[in-house]
């Protein structure tokens, strides 16, 4: 009995220490190096040219038993054309498509967290085309150069120019636009018209028609309405807004000029008197908006606006499709776009002054006024996950190629609730499918005009497109323009804060190294 | 049994090493020998098969609980970047913590300081009296040792240092940081759900009609999740669209908005968590109020006491500790709110409504996942600090009652 027990407590002795020692030497899982090379990437196969046998649904189903998950923000905006339009991509190719979403705050941390961990639960993302300075230099994201070189159907001659820049990096292309994003000021005629007013030039002149007309009934329902309606709740849009109103007193010499940051230095551009500007003229829109537009996102002011209820507005191009919807709209036909406002006086960079615009300081100015339309975001755009094996990335390719050919993409563009708005040349010359969608010939000339006239200036501000750009913009400036708002902090208190709160992040990740990104994206040498 | 006789056979084998020695080797001897070895490896056995059985499970309990605790901390005092082929952690020593003391965060989690007036310094002035009577009264009393006074010297220089962010912050031109606001939301949350959850705690232990059917009622809000929770009182304090509209503009309100102003904010925000931890207090207290014995209260009753009486001198003792856990329970769970201000306000006006958990989650979602590892330690040392206070004085309650 004895020795029996004894026995019974030797092997469960050495049974314990046996799993113990097989767990402590057994090899882990290893998450890829921090120094470790990627590994090499194949050449795109035939399959990667997908996208050509997808919309000519091809006799055999070349993705059939693949399922590919793409990642990007929860809808419905920007989700929805993905979702809609998955079930027909797996009927053409056999791929099953998953569109999986997280909180836009959420995105960008979700993709790097996804890729750097070696969990690689995305194949693909939809996310925004600045971030790619973050993942194509660590390897995160596929070089797609090959597969839309071999992609007749993708038509990428026929992306606007500005777009097929953004979505490079050093040469190559690591995504596929499928939305082509520009800031613009929405007004509406009616009420200027009623007013006597002209659509503003100026900043100054826009806080002069939203005063003018702050307080007035505009969709004749008997209660005042708001002079202007620009969201401000932090972690929203704010750090957009603020750089459009920014851009003109900043950049007057062209895009390559930039107007984040000094290109001698890397000292950033904003504890001058432009910025100062432009944080007041921010602020004062305020002054003419809804009671709670602290709190407020674009989808809140989106709502007053095509509801009657702003006389001003500044958006991407979604106000225009919106402004057409026959079951939401009180503003059909009645809203005017244009190139953001400009500014008479632009920034010395040297003494940090403003200073009058004439031929030497505003060389672009349009009747003494500098534009510089803000191509904020950048726009939507898919890119591939570089650590998912072969077949995976030509599906999720395929997927965005498939989106973005202009059989679809012409389509969603003029749909409001798509979130997408038009990237294509040709989605600016045929008018006839905005028509179509409920345009009138008026409403479509003016909208797709005032995207033309910002896309075609010379003085075009792009977004930021450095590492960090989302500590940079989304973090820093988001925190501290919510609290010059909320009246936290002065002007100048809010100007100091972020030029030293961006210099911190600028000398942590090295001063050098930034500026020749930045130069880098300026196209300056 | 059999680990008995083990025991007993080694204990004669160890009293007796000599004899064995001295006396020649036999058949018997051997045996016995045999019999002896087999006894101390049984016995060392017994001895290492509990701690043998029990590692595996010690052992996940380490990794789950002080290998995060470790790795955090290391996290803390690094900087994460993005490098070819995946991440890359830089060790940057205390660099993290000093952002959030004396760099670019320090606005940001600690506040904005005002200078002194004639009322911050009579604030402070009585919170240091006030402490330093606290200090004396313990080194004046019969039983001062070296661990309680060490403890006593923290929670003085603790609450001071506490006290002098506050008034500093709270008036004046200043204006509190992400630490401050996580400190009003626990304190003045944890008092209201309190009192209310005690008020309707007493009301449904009466043997009032529709008691049963209220107490199902009163718990409800707990049962919704906390982001649902958040929407509801987004929409219930949007004065232009939500469901009081129309009383706003009667009372001619409609241009004001709650989240214009940061202590609006933090009202509409606290009166949310409000409403949805009350219940949690309640149901406790129900069990602690119908728990307590009958008979020193009717007692009481036949000797005439009234109800505030009967509630001071028998209720309130008899739930006293079921309240201090109840509390400590609800604190540690309420410095890690986040939903309601995230939901609610954005964190806004400005940083007004965002806790330390929210601040720690604006740099983590940024992959600045050092300063968020630093947000989250000072977020440790205050639930630790406040939980220790709490559990003091549970425990000198209890040493008070043995």
């Amino acid at each position: 009995m004895n020795s029996k027990n004894m026995l019974l407590k030797l092997l469960s002795l050495m049974i314990i220490g046996g799993v113990l020692l097989a767990a402590c030497g057994a090899p882990a899982t290893q998450p890829p190096a921090a120094t470790e090379a990627p590994a090499t990437t194949e050449a795109p196969t035939a399959a990667a040219t997908a996208p050509s046998a997808a919309t000519e649904a091809p006799a055999g189903k070349m993705y059939d038993g693949v399922t590919i998950n793409i990642l990007t923000f929860v809808g419905p905006q920007v989700a929805e054309p993905l979702q809609r339009r998955g079930p027909d991509f797996t009927a053409l190719t056999g791929a099953t498509v998953n569109i999986i979403t997280v909180p836009n705050s959420e995105l960008y941390q979700k993709v790097l967290t996804d890729a750097t961990s070696g969990t690689n639960a995305y194949d693909g993302y939809l996310f925004a085309p600045a971030w790619i300075v973050d993942f194509a230099p660590a390897g995160l994201i596929e070089d797609l150069t090959p597969y839309v070189k071999k992609d007749k159907d993708l038509q990428w001659d026929d992306v606007a120019p500005f777009f097929r820049d953004f979505n490079s990096y050093d040469g190559k292309i690591y995504s596929i636009p499928l939305d082509g994003d520009m800031h613009m000021v929405y007004y509406r005629i009616d009420s200027l018209q009623e007013a006597g007013l002209e659509p503003p030039k100026t900043w100054d002149d826009y806080l002069a028609v939203a005063k003018a007309l702050n307080g007035k009934d505009l969709n004749g329902d008997g209660t005042p309405d708001y002079g202007s309606c620009i969201s401000k709740a932090p972690g929203q849009q704010s750090y957009w807004w603020i750089w459009s109103i920014a851009a003109p007193y900043i950049q007057s010499k062209g895009s390559s000029q930039g107007a984040f940051f000094n290109t001698k230095d890397m000292t950033p551009l904003v504890n001058n008197d432009a910025f100062k500007r432009a944080l007041e003229v921010y602020k004062e829109t305020g002054l003419y908006g809804p009671p709670d537009e602290t709190n407020q996102g674009v989808g809140d002011s989106r709502g007053l606006f095509i509801s009657g209820r702003c006389a001003l507005t500044m958006d991407w191009g979604d106000i225009g499709t919106l402004a057409i919807d026959k079951q939401n709209s009180k503003v059909i036909d009645k809203v005017g776009a244009e190139i953001n406002p400009g500014s008479k006086e632009v920034l010395d960079w040297d003494t940090g002054k403003l200073v009058p615009c004439d031929g030497t300081t505003c060389p672009y100015a349009i009747d003494g006024v500098n534009h510089a339309p803000f191509a904020s975001f950048g726009g939507w755009a898919g890119a591939v996950n570089a650590a998912v094996d072969q077949k995976k990335k030509d599906a999720a390719y395929a997927f965005f190629s498939y989106m973005a050919q202009p059989a679809q993409s012409n389509a969603d563009v003029t749909v409001g609730k798509t979130g997408y708005n038009p990237f294509r040349i040709s989605q600016f010359t045929n008018k006839q499918a905005w028509i179509d969608a409920g345009f009138s010939q008026t409403a479509a000339d003016n909208y797709l005009g005032g995207i033309e006239a910002s896309l075609d200036s010379p003085n075009m501000v792009a977004d930021l497109r450095i590492p960090k750009n989302h500590e940079y913009i989304q973090v820093e400036l988001d925190r501290i323009l919510a609290e010059y708002i909320a009246g936290d902090l002065t002007t100048d208190e809010a100007a100091q804060q972020l030029y030293d709160s961006w210099e911190t992040i600028t000398n942590d990740a090295s001063r050098d190294e930034q500026l020749k990104f930045y130069k880098g994206t300026l196209g300056q040498k | 049994m059999d680990f008995l006789k083990a025991r007993l056979t080694l204990g004669w084998a160890l009293r007796t090493p000599l004899n064995i020695a001295l006396r020649p080797m036999n058949t018997e001897t051997k045996n016995l020998q045999s019999s002896r070895i087999r006894a101390v490896i049984s016995t060392a056995t017994d001895r290492l098969a509990g701690s043998v059985f029990i590692l595996p499970t010690v052992l996940a309990l380490l990794f789950l609980s002080i290998f995060p605790l470790i790795a955090s901390l290391y996290v803390s005092l690094a900087r994460f970047d993005i490098v070819r082929g995946g991440y890359k952690l830089t060790f940057v020593g205390l660099n993290n913590y000093k952002k959030l003391f004396v760099g670019s965060e320090g606005d940001h989690f600690l506040g904005k300081f005002a200078p002194g007036t004639p009322l911050t310094w009579l604030v402070f002035g009585a919170v240091v009296m006030a402490l330093a009577v606290f200090l004396a009264r313990y080194l004046l009393s019969a039983r001062v040792s070296i661990g309680g006074l060490i403890g006593r010297v923290l929670l003085t220089l603790g609450l001071g240092v506490l006290a002098w962010m506050f008034v500093h912050t709270l008036w004046g031109g200043g204006r509190l940081g992400t630490a401050s606001v996580t400190l009003v939301y626990v304190f003045v949350g944890i008092f209201f759900q309190y009192i209310l959850g005690l008020m309707l705690a007493m009301l449904t232990v009466q043997n009032l009609p529709g008691r049963r059917f209220f107490r199902v009622v009163f718990l409800l809000p707990m049962m919704i999740t906390p982001v649902g929770v958040a929407y509801m009182f987004r929409m219930l304090t949007d004065t232009s669209k939500g469901p009081f509209t129309p009383i706003w503009q009667g009372l001619g309100l409609i241009n004001f908005s709650w989240v214009n102003n940061a202590w609006g904010a933090r009202t509409a925000i606290l009166i949310g968590d409000i409403w949805q931890w009350t219940p949690f207090m309640f149901i406790v207290l129900v069990a602690a109020l119908e728990s307590q014995p009958i008979e020193p209260i009717e007692a009481a009753t036949v000797d005439g006491a009234n109800s505030w009486q009967i509630f001071r001198h028998i209720t309130w003792p008899a739930i006293l500790p079921v309240s201090m856990t109840l509390i400590l329970i609800r604190l540690i769970e309420a410095f890690k709110i986040v939903d309601l201000p995230n939901v609610m306000t954005n964190g806004g006006p400005g940083t007004a409504t965002q806790s330390l958990t929210y601040h720690a989650y604006i740099n983590w979602r940024a992959l600045n996942i050092g300063a968020s590892a630093a947000v989250a330690y000072m977020l440790l040392f205050l639930v630790t600090f406040f939980s220790m206070i709490l559990v003091n004085l549970i425990r000198q309650r209890a040493v008070e009652n043995l």
